[in-house]
């Protein structure tokens, strides 16, 4: 009656699973704990990411492993993403604390439930060997993220980003499906190690596949938020609630990288040399218009949006250069120089995001590169750390963003592309310009209002722990850079 | 030689030092940071007194070398070393912290903390870029200098400082960011070494050594900074507070200049010697169009600024005479505008301080009211025209018996800079402290106090040593300086 019906293996997937069971109980026990008592979800979110951390230690293998009829892998680069993962959502839900008490549509205990669900899809998306896989992890990161950014429904501004999100995200899960259906109908399965065995095969109807590589590669850059498909990014950035921005600004871009990782690079890898230059155009692209649009803008958190732009923009540069004609001997290299770049761009981007919420209070958002005006004088120390994240940005050492530049540079200058360094280097460059100013806010000008920073100490010590990191990460890369190396090359 | 990492402790003293002045925390702390300050500095000088003392002159190699694994995944090593050409700029380096704490001394009086950090913090980065072997390591400290001297004009500038901060590092970053391409490129040529001596003995092609030199060409030439690229620096300089422009003039201008003796000359020669004509024609542009620059200025800092661009003309003209006289002359003229400038803007700083003004105009019979300051103020002006005796002379003099040997021409146009060099700075001179007291500012005027004089004495007695008995700086350089033209001799096309 039941040989059917296999049991998977099912120790891969137990931090999921330990996940999503405790994000249901979470919404069961918030249901009986009163508004003031808000703490204990809180709480139990936070132990049930500290929890998924230490499932995935105790479970790891250290080897590839695969379940759920190959659906859902577990290997080590998989491993490293998402203890970053958890890392990073546990620092932004303290920094997010104080911003969301203060905000009272936003203080319900769907915001952690939501939060969960949301590192759930990513996990999934990070583990993720088959299209459907891929798709419920993405569907389920999006649709949590566009109920965050609707959450503070008396802004107007929040509602119309999370509509813009809601229906930009939906067109491009349609192109994703598309072009995932595509390459089904090019290839006859939907599992990524599969799809990769029959492309080396052979006798694939080429013209399905280009077309399907295209819609697939347009889906992936809108979810990356890389031009011509980031025009959602700064309205989202903007509009949403800084500590739902401070979210979708960090974790997500680590999943990203994994299921670019995992379609284009696990999967079409035969087909390198079509979304290489894809990716290079849009990686050019992106660079270009994110770091010129964000001169231009005067909130903080729209200028960093299209940072994030350039930044993924730079990161796509380490992607494109892991084969060089056919030759994947660069791979390793490339690769691990891209993972670092994301690793590093998530601290710092927690970190800026962080700074905000740091002088938000109530009714007073702090988002406007204004706010930063004198900083120096109202807190050296926090203008300190800004300053760090600044110069990290902007990629000058002592600073973490410097060796993720440098990592990236030297595998774009390794696999010969020199041209391709030159204009990376170039819009460096022209971002360093806004990064300054942002810099020349806080030291330079006199502050507009005098009171000192109020903030809780738990968010203080991180915020100082999280700038401090970027320094002492950028004089000691050397850990994180073989980590990723190491977790690449076992996973491969 | 001494077992414990000299260099190391010239790095990260003043950094430490820095932090800890920086940790004193608001103005009502300001004099525990300035003696906090002067301490640290005058420690920071004290250790690099052995490099000097216990150098070994007939070594033209890397001494006081420190090696250490640093970022193993790409060959990265924390590895240090001084030789004949860089050891004395420690020392210069570290001299000027002093003098520049000193300078801010009373005038400093917001953020004094931060103000003195930054110069510490400074000064041990520069450390570290004169002290690196290691491509990356030299290339960190580089780009990280210009942290400290962009808050440094900003923060204490002038009216125009946000301008003159935002030129000085996006120039000099530009010039940096090739710089990095061209270290990357070397590293995957030489088969994964950042070791600049490695990159030293790496046979390379005339092509690709030509995209190198201009690659150096241009990151050097914005920080010394050469003809057309100069034009950060006369704003800068306007902007900078007295320290600033102190340091700027006495070292990171030297930062260029040194980069072209450690990477362009030993690692592309025979790009060196095909765009020498290059080299020579924007030296002698600086060297002489420049200098007439300075004649008409009306800011005294401005003037002195142009100044030092036209000396450090003379600098790069020196490098690629290609013959030790030019070499060592470049050298000698470096350290002795180290000295020299350090003291001119201290002095248009001492008047500053006073009259609140740098306008030429404004001044006039300063001698009558300031006699002390006059004096020293005029050794310093016949250093910057060159006269004998003073430092100034000896660089310019074995810079132009370089070229002589080189092209006559060559040597006649930068002799004209010796006219037109002391016609400014004479000029400007007689302006500023000849002829009657020119106003009622200027008759108020009160002379140099005993800090500003203990400042400008200790520099006129490094500039007439300098000027004397140049024998203790030459000699160290000699061996290094042979060695580098050893391989700068040897073709590298294979």
């Amino acid at each position: 009656m039941f040989e059917n019906f296999v049991v998977p293996d099912l120790l891969p997937a137990a931090p999921e699973m330990f996940l999503a069971a405790m994000a249901l109980a979470i919404l069961m026990i918030d249901l009986l704990v009163k508004d003031s008592r808000r703490t204990v979800t809180f709480a139990l979110t936070q132990l049930t990411l500290i929890g998924c951390a230490a499932i995935q230690f105790g479970t790891s293998t250290g080897e590839i492993v695969y379940t759920f009829s190959n659906m859902f892998v577990d290997d080590l680069m998989a491993d490293l993403l998402k203890l970053f993962l958890y890392m990073t959502v546990v620092i932004v839900l303290f920094y997010s604390r104080t911003y969301v008490i203060d905000r009272e549509s936003m203080n319900k205990g769907e915001y952690y439930v939501l939060t969960l669900l949301a590192t759930l899809g990513m996990m999934v998306m990070i583990s993720a060997n088959h299209f459907l896989t891929i798709y419920i992890g993405l569907e389920l990161l999006s649709l949590s993220l566009y109920a965050m950014v609707a959450m503070n429904r008396d802004s107007v501004a929040s509602t119309e980003a999370a509509m813009k999100y809601f229906v930009l995200g939906a067109l491009a899960s349609g192109l994703l499906l598309y072009g995932m259906s595509m390459i089904y109908g090019a290839t006859g399965t939907l599992e990524i190690t599969a799809i990769a065995e029959r492309l080396y095969g052979g006798g694939v109807n080429k013209t399905v596949l280009v077309f399907g590589l295209v819609f697939l590669v347009s889906g992936l850059a809108f979810k990356l938020g890389v031009v011509p498909f980031h025009m959602w990014i700064p309205d989202v950035y903007h509009g949403a609630p800084t500590s739902v921005t401070l979210l979708i600004g960090s974790a997500p871009k680590l999943a990203a990288f994994a299921i670019v990782m995992r379609l284009l690079v696990n999967g079409l890898i035969t087909m390198a040399a079509d979304w290489q230059a894809m990716l290079i155009i849009l990686s050019v692209l992106s660079m270009a218009i994110g770091n010129l649009a964000a001169i231009a803008q005067t909130n903080l958190k729209r200028m960093l949006a299209y940072s994030a732009i350039s930044h993924m923009g730079f990161m796509l540069l380490g992607i494109t250069t892991g084969v060089v004609s056919g030759d994947a001997r660069y791979a390793l290299n490339a690769y691990s120089s891209a993972m670092f770049y994301v690793i590093a761009y998530v601290l710092m981007s927690m970190g800026t995001f962080g700074m905000i919420l740091l002088m938000a209070k109530a009714g007073f958002e702090a988002d406007n590169l204004d706010d930063f005006r004198g900083l120096n004088k109202r807190s050296p120390w926090f203008a300190g750390i800004m300053l760090m994240l600044m110069f990290s940005m902007a990629g000058v050492p002592f600073f973490i963003g410097f060796f993720a530049k440098f990592s990236v540079l030297q595998a774009v200058v390794a696999a010969g592309y020199m041209w391709l360094a030159i204009v990376a280097v170039f819009f460096s460059l022209i971002g360093a310009f806004y990064y300054l100013r942002v810099v020349k806010l806080m030291y330079f000008d006199a502050p507009v209002d005098e009171t000192p920073l109020t903030a809780g100490l738990d968010m203080r010590i991180l915020i100082s722990v999280n700038g401090l990191a970027v320094a002492f990460l950028g004089i000691f890369p050397q850990v994180i850079m073989s980590l990723c190396a190491y977790a690449l090359l076992r996973s491969l | 030689m001494s077992t414990y990492p000299l260099l190391s402790f010239a790095i990260w003293i003043p950094i430490v030092a820095g932090l800890a002045v920086l940790a004193t925390g608001s103005d009502r702390n300001a004099p525990l940071a300035r003696m906090l300050a002067l301490f640290g500095a005058i420690v920071s000088f004290l250790v690099t007194i052995p490099l000097w003392t216990s150098f070994d002159v007939a070594n033209g190699g890397m001494q006081f070398v420190e090696l250490k694994s640093w970022i193993p995944r790409f060959n990265i090593n924390y590895h240090l070393g001084v030789d004949g050409i860089s050891m004395l700029f420690v020392l210069l380096n570290a001299f000027i912290t002093i003098i520049v704490v000193a300078a801010g001394w009373e005038v400093i009086k917001q953020k004094v903390a931060q103000y003195n950090a930054a110069f510490l913090i400074m000064s041990g980065l520069m450390n570290g870029i004169f002290a690196s072997v290691d491509g990356v390591l030299f290339y960190v400290f580089f780009e990280a200098s210009l942290i400290p001297l962009y808050l440094i004009i900003g923060v204490w500038g002038g009216p125009n400082r946000v301008y003159a901060a935002f030129k000085f590092f996006l120039y000099t970053l530009f010039g940096s960011l090739l710089l990095l391409l061209s270290l990357m490129y070397l590293f995957i040529h030489s088969g994964g070494s950042f070791s600049i001596l490695e990159w030293h003995k790496l046979p390379i092609e005339l092509g690709p050594q030509i995209w190198l030199f201009l690659a150096f060409l241009i990151a050097f030439a914005v920080k010394v900074p050469m003809w057309p690229v100069h034009t950060w620096l006369p704003d800068a300089h306007v902007e900078a507070p007295t320290g600033g422009s102190i340091v700027l003039a006495a070292i990171a201008l030297k930062l260029g200049a040194y980069g072209f003796l450690r990477f362009s000359l030993p690692i592309a020669p025979d790009a060196s010697h095909e765009l020498s004509g290059l080299v020579v024609a924007l030296s002698l542009i600086a060297v002489v169009y420049i200098g007439f620059v300075a004649l008409v200025q009306e800011d005294m800092k401005k003037l002195v600024a142009y100044s030092s661009i036209a000396h450090m003309g003379f600098v790069t003209l020196g490098f690629f005479m290609f013959s030790s006289m030019g070499i060592e002359g470049a050298l000698v003229q470096m350290v002795s505008h180290g000295f020299v400038s350090g003291a001119m803007f201290f002095c248009i700083g001492v008047m500053y301080d006073r009259l609140h003004s740098r306008q030429i105009a404004d001044y006039g019979g300063v001698v009558n009211t300031m006699p002390k300051f006059a004096a020293l103020f005029m050794l310093f002006s016949m250093a910057n025209a060159g006269l004998p005796a003073t430092s100034g002379f000896v660089g310019e003099f074995m810079i132009i018996l370089g070229a002589v040997k080189f092209n006559f021409w060559v040597a006649f146009a930068a002799a004209t800079s010796l006219i037109i060099g002391a016609a400014y700075t004479l000029w400007m001179y007689k302006r500023v402290i000849f002829g009657d007291v020119a106003n009622d500012h200027v008759a108020e005027l009160t002379d140099i106090n005993k800090r500003e004089f203990a400042i400008l004495g200790v520099l006129a007695i490094c500039t007439l040593w300098m000027g004397l008995y140049p024998q203790p700086f030459t000699e160290v350089m000699h061996a290094s300086v042979n060695d580098l033209l050893r391989h700068v001799a040897i073709s590298k096309i294979q």
